[in-house]
């Protein structure tokens, strides 16, 4: 059973939905027992980086979600949920982030050529960077779908795609059992689906 | 470098897709379900539902369509028609709406923008405009292209944007469902006017509109498209093969 962390930020209907597709049992969850209980962890999230934080402490799953992935059950952060999974964020000040792989979280805008809309809207392709279970049979210069102003940084040696936005942005990670996208694999058709697969399998 | 987007709109009434001539002339289409499944198999990049029932029976039929939309459908949809309040943006987004957009909700009440950006995202509030030259000046209309709001459209769509609108769909009545081109002049002042993605609405009537589109205007982020797809004629697929020949970039 997958757990999909429900913390009171972002819209879970589309990810329900995509693994029910897939042919994978989840559950959308806030309680520490059922999370405790599940074989492997989404954490979503929309919005601005401190206030999710907040909600996921107030919620009382932040330590909870950092034990489950010390433990070793696959957890994968998706959007802001990957950027939550670093060590922190200068998105409106400094914030503290869950701290189980290495980097932080910026504004693109530092990355990306002048002159280019933020945020970074649309589909964009993935190149590959270290090998990751989660993009296992996707091909290269697949294209996934992005809503982001901000992206992780100093975390190249778990970085397992990039895409180019006048700059590389940084696409997905991966450090052992616990993975990242930057990108919506609920909202990235085929290859979407094929990711989360992936992750049901990891 | 991100992909131009096709963008397949579905006006739905009553459970149904329906698609007018200058945004009057409705003529029954078909089920938005399958139309839905269809353009996200041939390539689409996004959907927009747009909501165009006045009942309460329509709107429980269209959140109906939405959900089932929702359920096998993994592109970004965007949800639009009578969304006047909060409670407007979180009844769809509940059905699996990933964007909202506001048009008479927005021009009643131009803070329900800011209030929803604040809660949802900028990425999740589009703003949607129907533009008609007026005398020359390019005017805002409200209630489906009926009522002439007098605001001058590039200042209004500004105020917009500065409230929190994350994108902008410019429809220009003037072309609607002409099928004789997007409207260029229109679309390259908003487009020079704002900085977040701005999508082309208005006039699609073959392949070569959307090259002459993203070729004219490459500000322009997407190009919207109701007539031409829902008859058959053209499929999303043929559009982005002849843009790829063309040297746009686009995602097949």
């Amino acid at each position: 059973m997958i757990g999909i962390i429900d913390y009171g930020v972002g819209n879970l209907f589309s990810l329900r939905s995509s693994f029910a597709a897939i042919g994978e049992a989840c559950v959308v969850t806030g309680d520490p027992a059922e999370i405790r209980r599940a074989d492997r962890l989404i954490l979503p999230g929309v919005g601005a980086f401190a206030d999710a934080a907040d909600k996921l402490r107030r919620s009382g799953l932040f330590d909870l979600v950092i034990e489950e992935a010390q433990r070793g059950k696959p957890l994968m952060g998706i959007c802001l949920g990957m950027q939550l999974l670093f060590e922190k964020s200068f998105e409106y000040g400094e914030h503290q982030g869950l701290g189980l792989i290495p980097g932080r979280v910026e504004p693109i805008a530092k990355t990306v050529a002048p002159g280019l809309k933020i945020p970074h809207i649309g589909w964009n392709a993935l190149q590959f960077r270290h090998k990751s279970g989660i993009l296992e049979g996707v091909e290269e210069g697949s294209h996934v779908y992005f809503v982001h102003s901000y992206h992780a940084v100093g975390c190249e040696a778990f970085t397992t795609a990039v895409t180019e936005y006048g700059g590389l942005l940084t696409a997905s990670v991966q450090r052992d059992n616990v993975a990242g996208c930057q990108f919506h694999p609920e909202k990235s058709g085929q290859v979407g689906l094929a990711i989360l697969k992936n992750f049901a399998n990891m | 470098m991100i992909t131009k987007r096709i963008i397949p709109c579905l006006d739905v009434r009553d459970g149904r897709v329906v698609k007018g001539v200058n945004f009057e002339g409705i003529r029954d289409v078909s089920s938005p379900v399958e139309l839905a499944r269809t353009y996200s198999d041939s390539g689409a990049d996004e959907l927009v539902f747009y909501d165009i029932t006045a009942s309460a029976e329509g709107r429980r039929l269209f959140t109906d369509v939405l959900t089932e939309t929702a359920r096998s459908v993994f592109i970004p949809l965007t949800v639009g028609g009578g969304i006047n309040t909060l409670e407007d943006f979180d009844r769809v987004l509940k059905c699996g709406a990933d964007k909202v957009s506001v048009n008479s909700g927005a021009l009643r009440d131009p803070t329900l923008i800011s209030r929803a950006a604040r809660r949802y995202g900028d990425q999740c509030v589009v703003i949607s405009a129907d533009v008609k030259r007026v005398d020359g000046v390019f005017t805002v209309f409200a209630r489906g292209g009926r009522d002439n709001t007098g605001r001058e459209a590039i200042e209004w769509i500004r105020r917009c944007v500065g409230e929190g609108a994350g994108e902008v769909v410019l429809n220009s009545i003037d072309t609607d469902g002409v099928r004789g081109g997007f409207d260029l002049e229109m679309l390259r002042a908003v487009s020079d006017a704002v900085d977040v993605p701005v999508i082309a609405s208005g006039g699609a009537g073959c392949v070569a509109d959307f090259v002459t589109l993203f070729k004219t205007l490459p500000r322009v982020d997407a190009g919207l498209a109701a007539s031409i797809l829902h008859f058959g004629e053209v499929t999303v697929a043929d559009i982005k093969k002849a843009l790829r020949d063309e040297g746009v970039n686009v995602r097949i």
